[in-house]
């Protein structure tokens, strides 16, 4: 069969649909967006015969997931890293109901915080859930993984996780296909208790998931994805997860490595194979994209060997991602360098498009805000959020999605006065609806501005679930009709902008501003498709 | 045979659309391709890069290990020069626009900036916008660049015209045309230093 230029992201997708995938639940996150857009764009997701359409948030996706298990068929989960912390609810608790069709958790990781507020490790919340992981070291394997995924889930009544990290979700390399597979039969167990955690009933399937462990650890040990490939010099050993396993084999021509190494792309560990390659090697090198998993297992908190190195003894960096080179000098093989950076290339940020809505929000922000001094604005994650850079320089703080209502209200609760929340109407939806009811409740004097640009922006224009309807929202949330306002983020409308911000700050109450303008990114791809339309 | 390129730019300059030909004309030749791409929040009109791998071998990183790029073709000087601690300090090639992207406050003097790419022993820069402009597709400048990086691909240069052809090929003739038109000036340009 001939080979396909798959992202990482894509092969994912594709294996998902070919082992007969029925739905995608998803919240877009870079590196993990394309995942669910490839699906979207294929031609069962363009028939409707793939449920593809984006969750209002991880949790959400993650529910779906489970009840599209509970009625017997395939569905997969996508999100970034820290979407997982906001599904972490029912993720943790779908280890215990465990599966009925298939249930695949896709996280894609980013270290070196490429795009994202950390670089947490998601194979600890795969273990933490005592689940299978994998975490594929190329394109082929993200897609040989996935297609077993499922049935390795359905194998065990369990969901599995897929790991996934920024360098592999965003290259591409030629993928071979297998089989389509069909869909699942819509089939509900005959009995289903396992879906009702009550404490008698979750205590028993817990004890069904402890009992699966010594399973797992088995298949890991016999798993095609984990490799021990032998070597004749034994001063040293390596063990290498994931897409670190390819900067390993970078440094060796055709790959001959002369240590033993052990190559892990599936979990939990199998013990066996690393008493193996500890018990046969000098030092081992542990080489692993992100925290110290597999490091901190090995070598355990005493490190009573002391022949374990890697990210915590110093011989890898600690944070970031690793690369050829990184891995060559801790290998004790000549580092290499082209010429330095020269003096006078600096450096080139992200910024807010020409013409970008937020600009004149965050314009009239700062003329509102002048007299009352800095720190008083709570900002949320999206393309708003570089107003933290010059010339904005608008915003003080930026933590989870939907953070900017309830920071304001915590300090808000403190004394602060007055405090302003700017949020994305994408983040709104997705977590901010919660937050701002906390603030109706008690009447906390807090004035919201929800930047309506008719989009999720940051991740490449997803729609966003309030389309049109965000007055309606606040209104039904319980926002006083004469404290919300809808005002046109334009140089124009700049001074009016001004004074209803000014006004609505004074408010001792729950005020929402909404400021409406289409995204410049996807107004003009929607001009460009309708002139094409046209054209035709 | 194998050969490594650093793609340079700004957000939104298309140096992606740079590799889709190249690899497409790889693919077809039976060779093997990495490309690592940047999505994400640096899309915003910050610097972009991606690390382009082909081999007629099978290929181990995604990543090019510094020193070792034979190419870094750019759409961007200043950005050009941002990956010249990947580029083989001996036998490497840079290929790069010499019309400034200004984005920024701070951008270096344009004569400092041309006294350093001057420095450099291999080298191609191309005013590659007026190129295009003058052929009639400002937006082509990027088909330039590949035009003049394409004596030094290893790849035949009618199966990059082919390439470059089937890529745009649902846009129209003229569109094609003037594409090839410009990959063509590009090569001619390189081929003359
Ligand atoms: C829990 C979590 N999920 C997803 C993301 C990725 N993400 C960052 S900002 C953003 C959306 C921003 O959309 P919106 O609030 O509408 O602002 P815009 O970018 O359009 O200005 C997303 C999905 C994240 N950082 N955290
Ligand atoms: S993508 Fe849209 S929302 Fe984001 S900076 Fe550009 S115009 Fe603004």
């Amino acid at each position: 069969m001939s080979k396909t230029l798959f992202l990482g992201d894509e092969a994912v997708a594709q294996a998902a649909l070919d082992a007969g995938l029925s739905g995608v639940y998803a919240y877009p996150g870079t590196p993990s967006t394309e995942i669910t857009e490839f699906i979207q764009n294929s031609k069962q997701g363009r028939a409707g015969e793939v449920h593809s359409i984006w969750a209002g948030n991880e949790k959400t996706a993650m529910e779906s997931a489970i009840g599209m298990s509970y009625a017997g068929k395939r569905a997969m989960v996508c999100m970034k890293h820290v979407g997982l912390n906001v599904a972490a609810d029912p993720f943790m608790n779908s280890s215990i109901t465990g599966a009925n069709g298939g249930i695949v958790v896709v996280v894609a990781d980013d270290p070196s915080m490429h795009s994202s507020q950390d670089e947490q490790d998601s194979r600890y919340y795969a273990k933490f859930a005592l689940i299978p992981s994998f975490e594929p070291s190329n394109q082929q394997e993200a897609y040989d993984i996935t297609y077993a995924a499922f049935e390795f889930s359905e194998k065990y009544r369990t969901p599995v996780l897929i790991r996934l990290t920024t360098r592999l979700s965003h290259s591409r390399a030629g993928v071979e296909r297998k089989a389509e597979r069909p869909q699942n039969e819509l089939h509900i167990e005959e009995n289903p208790k396992q879906f009702i955690l009550l404490p008698a009933n979750a205590r028993v399937h817990y004890r069904t998931l402890l009992g699966k462990q010594d399973s797992f650890e088995e298949e890991s040990l016999n798993s095609p994805f984990n490799k021990y490939i032998d070597g004749a010099d034994k001063k040293m050993g390596i063990i290498a997860s994931g897409i670190a396993y390819n900067y390993l084999m970078e440094n060796f021509e055709g790959g001959k490595c002369p240590y033993p190494v052990l190559k892990i792309s599936q979990y939990p560990l199998p013990s066996k194979l690393i008493a193996k390659i500890v018990d046969e090697c000098e030092t081992v090198l542990v080489a692993e994209e992100g925290y110290p998993f597999i490091e901190e297992q090995v070598r355990g908190i005493l490190n009573r060997t002391g022949n374990i190195i890697g990210r915590l003894s110093g011989a890898l960096p600690r944070d970031g991602e690793l690369n050829p080179n990184l891995v060559a000098k801790a290998l004790g093989l000549p580092d290499t360098y082209g010429a330095p950076i020269p003096d006078l290339v600096v450096p080139r940020p992200p910024a807010l498009c020409v013409g970008c809505p937020h600009i004149d929000s965050y314009n009239a922000i700062n003329a509102a805000m002048e007299k009352y001094g800095k720190g008083k604005v709570f900002a949320d994650i999206g393309c708003y959020t570089l107003g933290a850079l010059p010339p904005y320089n608008a915003i003080y703080t930026t933590v989870d999605m939907g953070a900017s209502i309830t920071m304001a209200k915590g300090a808000a609760d403190a004394g602060l006065r007055p405090v302003l929340a700017v949020i994305g109407d994408s983040t709104f939806t997705h977590s901010g609806m919660t937050s701002l009811l906390d603030c109706i409740y008690e009447n906390t004097p807090v004035t919201v501005m929800i930047l309506d640009n008719s989009t999720t922006g940051m991740t490449g224009g997803q729609d966003s679930h309030a389309l049109g309807v965000l007055g309606e929202i606040c209104k039904g949330l319980g926002v006083k009709e004469d404290h919300i306002h809808r005002i046109n983020p334009l140089k124009a409308h700049h001074e009016e902008n001004v004074a209803i911000i000014e006004k609505e700050l004074e408010y001792e109450g729950v005020s929402v501003i909404i400021p409406t303008r289409e995204c410049i990114q996807t107004l003009s791809r929607r001009m460009k498709k309708q002139q094409a339309a046209k054209k035709q | 045979m194998k050969i490594d390129i650093i793609l340079a730019g700004v957000g939104g300059q298309g140096i992606l659309s740079i590799a889709t030909i190249v690899g497409y004309a790889a693919v077809k030749r039976g060779m093997y391709m990495k490309q690592a791409e940047v999505h994400g929040m640096s899309q915003r009109g910050g610097d972009v890069q991606s690390h382009f791998r082909l081999s007629d071998q099978e290929i181990a990183s995604d990543l090019i290990p510094m020193g070792k790029a034979d190419m870094i073709i750019s759409v961007e000087p200043m950005e050009s020069l941002r990956y010249l601690p990947w580029l083989n300090p001996e036998t490497g090639w840079l290929i790069t626009n010499d019309q400034p992207f200004v984005n920024i406050p701070n951008y270096p003097d344009f004569d400092k900036l041309n006294a350093e790419l001057g420095k450099l022993k291999n080298k191609v820069v191309i005013n590659a916008d007026k190129i295009a402009k003058d052929l009639g597709s400002a937006r082509s400048a990027n088909m330039v660049i590949l035009g003049a990086a394409s004596p030094y691909l290893g790849i035949p240069f009618e199966e990059i015209e082919s390439a470059v052809r089937e890529n745009f090929a649902r846009k129209g003739e003229d569109i094609v045309n003037v594409n090839i038109a410009c990959l063509r000036a590009g090569k001619e340009f390189a081929e003359k230093l």
